[in-house]
């Protein structure tokens, strides 16, 4: 049929868009084992991972990421996690009350007197913001901003996949070790090595400092596959190794520069350690169950709607191909007298 | 508006009056109900309707948008996402918008496709196709202000590169730039002005349309036989048919059929065709690692990166502009580049050879726009470690290894004499993109300029049928009935 021709054209230019994102030296975010629930056209998210995801969130992330597109409402709202049919409006929900109550927010109202108050959130406010500004926050976290994670799942080739891939692809503690080594007196800086060190080698050329090394080659995500790495990744301080990263390993890459690892290093520390959280369903908080979990939330959050998306869109295909069905027999009866 | 006798008879004494006054009820059905219309058009003819569609889409969606829409740099990308978060439907108003402005030129494209296959340009139907240029000109300047409105970082490192490339323009360059941005930079100014043409040109290209139609409906349509309708009422009654209601339920079928595949993207994949780093807010001081245009503007950004030389006193920048809207601007002299009388290239079997390349060019030059120009498409040998010390007079010296065991032990040594020594990567000479973009780009100019017009001189074509009755009933077998 000639309309096949049409498509294809179509998913000739979705494969010149898809070739565009390939791009970049970092490892191919994947998916847990098992797969996300919510990919298909009928996919749904899975709304109890959600909700723990929230508390993966509240409880790790939010000291440091804020979500400023999110409000407390947008967690009882149809299609939110903890939506309830008895609280058609999220303002009423008991439940998403009293999330909003835990957090102290600083009011944007001034009162009587002009001063601003701190006072307990909302249902209508958004997230608490860990920090007043983007300064307040590099100066917290060595210079690095941590990025707001409002839509980060749609801001990220991956999606979801590069959350839970990023969260989890950390080396293992087996791979990293540490070493001493001896560099020059004139380059040491005071950040770099304690005082006491620097005292304590005084008048020598040479003063003993501690690398962390990486030994890339026996990482777990980067052991199968083709791709072979030997050598060593030394992280600078106060950075962080993941081969999920995009980014760039060769200043810091000791082995042969034409096989750097994938990734790069990022100001964040792992974060997640089995139990970190307590989740309130009783379910095991491991490291894959956290991580699958906040990026089910965090693929919730970039697009609230997305069930809605989803049902319309199931409504919508059904309509259109009715629709297609019933031209097609009207245009063979229209024509049926002329050659053509 | 046509020049077929008109024969509309108004019935009702209102449609009576008005016809005597001001006949557009007349005019509607002249152009929309009568016309006649060759019966032999195929599904690439639909495109016309699908693109008036897609046209009357964008207008409505982005009106409703507009409401919900603020154009300052602190507000633009979190009210686009207020848009998808609280407004009711608006994620269906923005995916639509944003996705119709892709399948708006995956239509054009098959639009302008059909055009150069089936000759539509030729006389007398050389204005109608400079309408059509007009109005894809007008597109392209609608897409790239309307995706600079998110205000995410595709958008302002894009708005950059391309003010820049107008910049680059001599003597004028620079007062263009600087009035397009409202200043010497990008900022809330630029964002404003973008938002206020970027309501404007869609309505001027509504006009170029109704001016596209006319051209139309004058000489009437082309048709896959590349022969005119026959004029005398006889001929013209065996060679069309009334565009009502043949041609209103053939394009309406594949009008729907469009939608699916738009809906698809709508509700299945919407930023698909979309870049991620465009839902990161704009920030001037991070630069994206590639910055790349949206897919459909992909051929002609690959032609401008793939000038990398001078030419006389024109430096390589300046001369990527000009070969970028060099190919823009050749489409609109093509009725008097190309040559030949035939129109179909059913009937030119040489030149229907060189088009299928031009297609396949345009479809790698997307590739090359995508890719970044250096990576090699065939490596030729492989990557070789350079290790470069300063030798024993105080001289910059390197050496060159294949295995880095070798090479490492070379430096180590060296570092133990005392002296400086580092170990580089010589990549391997290569066939990459930029090489491959400035072959498609030199086919893309030849094609128009050397093929078409030698070509039609040269050629002997097939012949073509006596009339569009003809095609379609004799055993000709270049002129088969669609395939439904």
């Amino acid at each position: 049929m000639k309309f096949l021709r049409f498509i294809s054209a179509g998913l000739g230019a979705a494969a010149l868009v898809a070739s565009a994102h390939a791009a970049g030296g970092a490892l191919h975010p994947h998916e847990p084992e098992g797969g996300w629930e919510f990919t298909g056209p009928l996919g749904e998210l899975d709304m109890e991972s959600v909700q723990r995801g929230y508390q993966v969130y509240r409880e790790v992330c939010a000291s440091c990421h804020g979500m400023r597109l999110m409000h407390y409402r947008n967690l009882g709202e149809p299609g939110g996690p903890f939506y309830d049919p008895e609280y058609p409006n999220a303002n009423d929900n008991p439940l998403v009350k009293s999330f909003a109550a835990q957090d102290e927010i600083l009011s944007t109202e001034p009162n009587d007197v002009g001063d601003y108050d701190y006072r307990p959130a909302r249902t209508s406010d958004p997230f608490k913001s860990p920090y007043p500004n983007e300064q307040a926050a590099r100066a917290a976290n060595g210079g690095a901003y941590p990025p707001d994670l409002s839509v980060i799942t749609k801001a990220r080739p991956g999606g979801a996949s590069y959350i839970y891939s990023l969260l989890t692809g950390y080396p293992e503690d087996a791979v990293i070790s540490t070493r001493t080594v001896e560099v020059p007196a004139e380059d040491v800086t005071d950040s770099e090595a304690s005082e006491e060190e620097v005292e304590a080698e005084e008048g020598a050329a040479v003063v003993e400092e501690t690398e962390t090394v990486i030994d890339v080659g026996h990482m777990d995500k980067l052991s199968h596959g083709d791709a072979h790495y030997e050598g060593e990744l030394i992280q600078p301080l106060g950075q962080y190794y993941n081969p999920y990263f995009a980014g760039d390993t060769t200043p810091q890459w000791e082995g042969d520069p034409r096989h750097a690892p994938p990734g790069g290093f990022l100001a964040m520390p792992p974060q997640l350690t089995p139990g970190r959280v307590s989740y309130m369903d009783g379910t095991e908080a491991t490291v894959d169950q956290m991580a699958r979990d906040v990026s089910a939330f965090l693929q919730w959050a970039g697009e609230p709607k997305q069930k809605q998306r989803k049902s319309t869109g199931f409504a919508s295909m059904i309509y259109l191909v009715i629709l297609a069905v019933l031209l097609w027999f009207s245009f063979h009866r229209i024509w049926r007298k002329v050659d053509h | 508006m046509s020049g077929h006798p008109s024969a509309y008879e108004p019935k009702t004494g209102f449609t009576k009056w008005l016809d005597s006054r001001l006949p557009v009820v007349r005019l509607a059905y002249d152009s929309f109900v009568d016309f006649p219309t060759p019966k032999n058009l195929n599904y690439w003819w639909t495109f016309g309707g699908i693109l008036a569609v897609c046209l009357a889409t964008q207008i409505l969606s982005g009106i409703v948008l507009a409401m919900h829409y603020t154009p300052t740099v602190d507000g633009a990308f979190a009210s686009v996402e207020r848009i998808m978060r609280d407004v009711p439907y608006g994620w269906l108003i923005r995916y639509i918008h944003a996705n119709g402005a892709s399948m708006f030129f995956l239509a054009v494209y098959i639009h302008m496709a059909r055009g150069l296959y089936y000759g539509s340009y030729k006389a007398p139907r050389e204005v109608l196709w400079i309408l059509g240029c007009v109005i894809y000109l007008l597109m392209m300047g609608t897409a790239f202000l309307g995706y600079v409105l998110p205000w995410g970082q595709m958008s302002y490192h894009g708005a950059n590169v391309i003010t820049g490339l107008i910049g680059a323009l001599p003597v004028v360059g620079d007062s263009i730039k600087a009035w397009l941005m409202g200043g010497p930079s990008i900022g809330n100014q630029t964002l404003q002005r973008f938002f206020s043409l970027h309501y404007l040109l869609p309505f001027m290209i509504a006009g170029v349309v109704i001016l596209h139609i006319w051209a139309l409906h004058v000489p009437g349509n082309n048709n896959p036989a590349g022969v005119e309708a026959r004029k005398d009422p006889e001929g013209l009654k065996k060679d069309t048919v009334p565009f009502h209601p043949y041609y209103t339920v053939k394009d309406g079928f594949a009008i729907v059929v469009f939608l699916i595949i738009f809906a698809a993207f709508v509700f299945y994949m919407p930023n698909v065709l979309g870049h991620a780093d465009n839902y990161i807010e704009a920030n001037p001081l991070v630069t994206p690692a590639h910055i790349v245009p949206e897919w459909y503007l992909l051929p002609f950004y690959a032609i401008l990166r793939a000038i990398t030389f001078d030419i006389g006193p024109i430096d390589a920048k300046l001369l990527g502009v000009i070969f970028m809207f060099g190919s823009i601007a050749i489409l609109f002299v093509l009725p008097w580049l190309d040559t030949s009388k035939v129109r179909s290239m059913r009937y030119r079997p040489v030149a229907r050879q060189f088009f299928f390349g031009f297609i396949a060019t345009m479809l790698l030059l997307g590739w090359c726009g995508a890719s970044n120009p250096d990576d090699p498409i065939i490596p030729m040998g492989s990557d070789q470690l350079v290790v470069s010390y300063t030798d024993a007079n105080g001289n910059e010296a390197t050496q060159t290894y294949e295995e880095y065991e070798a090479a490492a032990t070379f430096r180590d040594q060296k570092l133990d004499e005392g002296v400086d020594a580092a170990i580089a990567v010589a990549k391997a000479p290569a066939f990459r993109f930029v090489h491959l973009a400035q072959i498609l780009t030199l086919y893309y100019f030849a094609y128009f300029l050397v093929i078409l017009p030698l070509l039609g001189l040269r050629e002997k074509p097939k012949d073509e049928p006596t009339s569009i009755h003809k095609a379609v009933l004799g055993n000709d077998r270049a002129a088969p009935a669609p395939a439904e």
